[in-house]
């Protein structure tokens, strides 16, 4: 499932309604859960607010990419991907990606893999507002 | 709607995104196809020469390409900075 929302989520509610609606139960042993979170601090300054634009179109395309490529590397039974766009505030989720598999090793794996493909291929891109004026963010964090 | 989804393929249509979107004061344009045969062909033609900084990313259709790919009547060639997702 690959979701791009303009709204606010709550990453746990929207693993337990989409785990729930599995027809699969029973058939995976690993769940693997990566949220990552708006800070409210960037390059030594305190950060107010960001907003989140996207290519539509060709972010849903990659992202797709991602996915496929996961599940040919590694044996999954389903994988998750929701990401924000739009306005946030510090400590708003940004983006969900779970995996789950058969067992743990595969999970993990493939949830580290899509987490980076998708900040190094998918075309979104963060603007920060600071104090004083506002900056785009020129390049992802190492992971 | 961009001139190609109107059948009229006689144009490139532009999409630029975030800072470069900015920079250029417009989120999309269209050049004439004749004008340009490559990616960096239609980068010099928006930018009036301007040089490109060497981290921008190209797209040609929604698939990332090299400046030298062959652009083509019809073509949505897309110009932004390293993406910053995640």
């Amino acid at each position: 499932m690959i979701d791009i929302r303009d709204s606010s989520f709550n990453p746990w509610e929207e693993l337990q309604t989409y785990q729930n609606n599995f027809s699969t139960k029973g058939k995976f042993g690993a769940t693997a859960v990566f949220i990552g979170s708006m800070r409210d601090f960037n390059e030594g300054d305190d950060i107010k607010s960001m907003s989140l634009e996207h290519y539509s179109g060709m972010t849903e395309n990659y992202l797709k990419k991602i996915i496929q490529q996961a599940n040919v590397k590694w044996d999954l039974q389903d994988t998750m991907i929701i990401h924000r766009v739009g306005d946030i505030k510090p400590s708003d989720p940004i983006v969900l990606v779970a995996v789950w598999s058969a067992h743990r090793a595969n999970a993990f794996d493939a949830s580290r893999y899509i987490m980076e493909e998708l900040k190094s291929k998918a075309p979104f891109w963060k603007k920060e507002v600071l104090e004083k004026g506002s900056r785009w963010v020129g390049k992802n964090t190492p992971g | 709607m961009n001139q190609a989804n109107l059948g009229l393929f006689m144009s490139i249509n532009v999409r630029l995104f975030a800072s470069l979107r900015e920079q250029f004061g417009k989120p999309d344009l269209s050049i004439e196809a004749n004008t340009a045969t490559n990616v960096q062909e239609v980068w010099n033609i928006i930018s009036n020469g301007t040089s490109m900084q060497s981290n921008t990313l190209c797209a040609i259709n929604m698939e990332y390409v090299e400046l030298s790919h062959k652009v083509k009547d019809g073509d949505e060639v897309a110009f932004f900075p390293p993406v910053t997702g995640g």
